[in-house]
């Protein structure tokens, strides 16, 4: 195969591709990573739903309880506790970037150690908040 | 003398001086959803569940109103800035790239504003 005219077309699929994210071993601070921008993304979902709430709250009763026995039926209730743990993380890993940041935690061992630290503030904020939640 | 080319040392431009500002608006809207979201949501998860009447109720007070409405507007900048550079990583076709970047900033401004609205709304109603 000559490397002239139609040559290098043909020879692109081909050549390797530089490493991306599969290819390394999973680690605290990378799966970490990837989650802070998959619960990101999962949040907006959960921010519309909000905005769904107070639009319909305010339209009146008759709107309002479309959306409250939507949220109320068990899918409703699967998707809260999913975006309850969601927003948590992404409010406790978010901190972590923040402190990044402002220049501190960048060790080894300071990086593991705060994403431990963060995902066990996460687990506990969100118990509690569904707690909060379940009582009222 | 410097490194700018003739041309630009002629406009006189320099840089846009704006590099930065994407970077620092999302670190500033994360600062102030981490002071809101805790109140914001601790309010919320007693409104949610709660037949209309009672949901409302909470809302009348100022307190709520206002956290409720200050979250709303930096959530809805803060998923703009943060759903802005997705996309600008995973879709690649400029004419879908920028036509959903459109649609993210229209629809954050709409939902932002009028959920906004909505908790003024209730807030001023008797």
């Amino acid at each position: 195969m000559s490397n002239t005219e139609h040559g290098a077309a043909i020879n692109r699929g081909n050549r390797p591709l530089s490493p991306h994210l599969q290819v390394y071993k999973p680690q605290i601070t990378s799966v970490m990573s990837v989650f802070h921008r998959i619960t990101g993304v999962g949040n907006s979902i959960g921010a519309i739903l909000i905005a769904w709430w107070f639009i319909a709250a305010a339209s009146g009763p008759g709107q309002f309880d479309f959306i409250n026995g939507f949220l109320t039926s068990w899918f409703g209730h699967l998707l809260l506790l999913g975006f309850t743990f969601s927003v948590c993380y992404h409010l406790c890993n978010g901190i972590r970037h923040l402190l990044w940041d402002a220049g501190y935690n960048f060790g080894l061992d300071a990086v593991r150690t705060s994403g431990l630290v963060a995902l066990a503030a996460a687990g506990l904020m969100g118990v509690g908040l569904l707690i909060v939640g379940w009582m009222n | 003398m410097g490194m700018k080319t003739s041309r630009a040392q002629v406009r006189g431009l320099g840089s846009a001086k704006s590099g930065t500002d994407h970077w620092w608006t999302q670190r500033i809207s994360a600062i102030s959803l981490a002071l809101l979201a805790p109140f914001f949501f601790v309010t919320f998860a007693i409104a949610i569940g709660k037949p209309w009447d009672e949901a409302v109720v909470l809302y009348k007070y100022p307190f709520n109103a206002i956290v409720a409405a200050l979250f709303i507007l930096a959530v809805f900048h803060h998923i703009n800035l943060g759903l802005q550079v997705v996309i600008e990583d995973y879709i690649h076709a400029p004419a879908l790239r920028t036509g959903m970047l459109i649609g993210l900033k229209l629809l954050c401004g709409l939902l932002g504003f009028a959920a906004a609205f909505s908790i003024a709304m209730i807030a001023f109603s008797v």
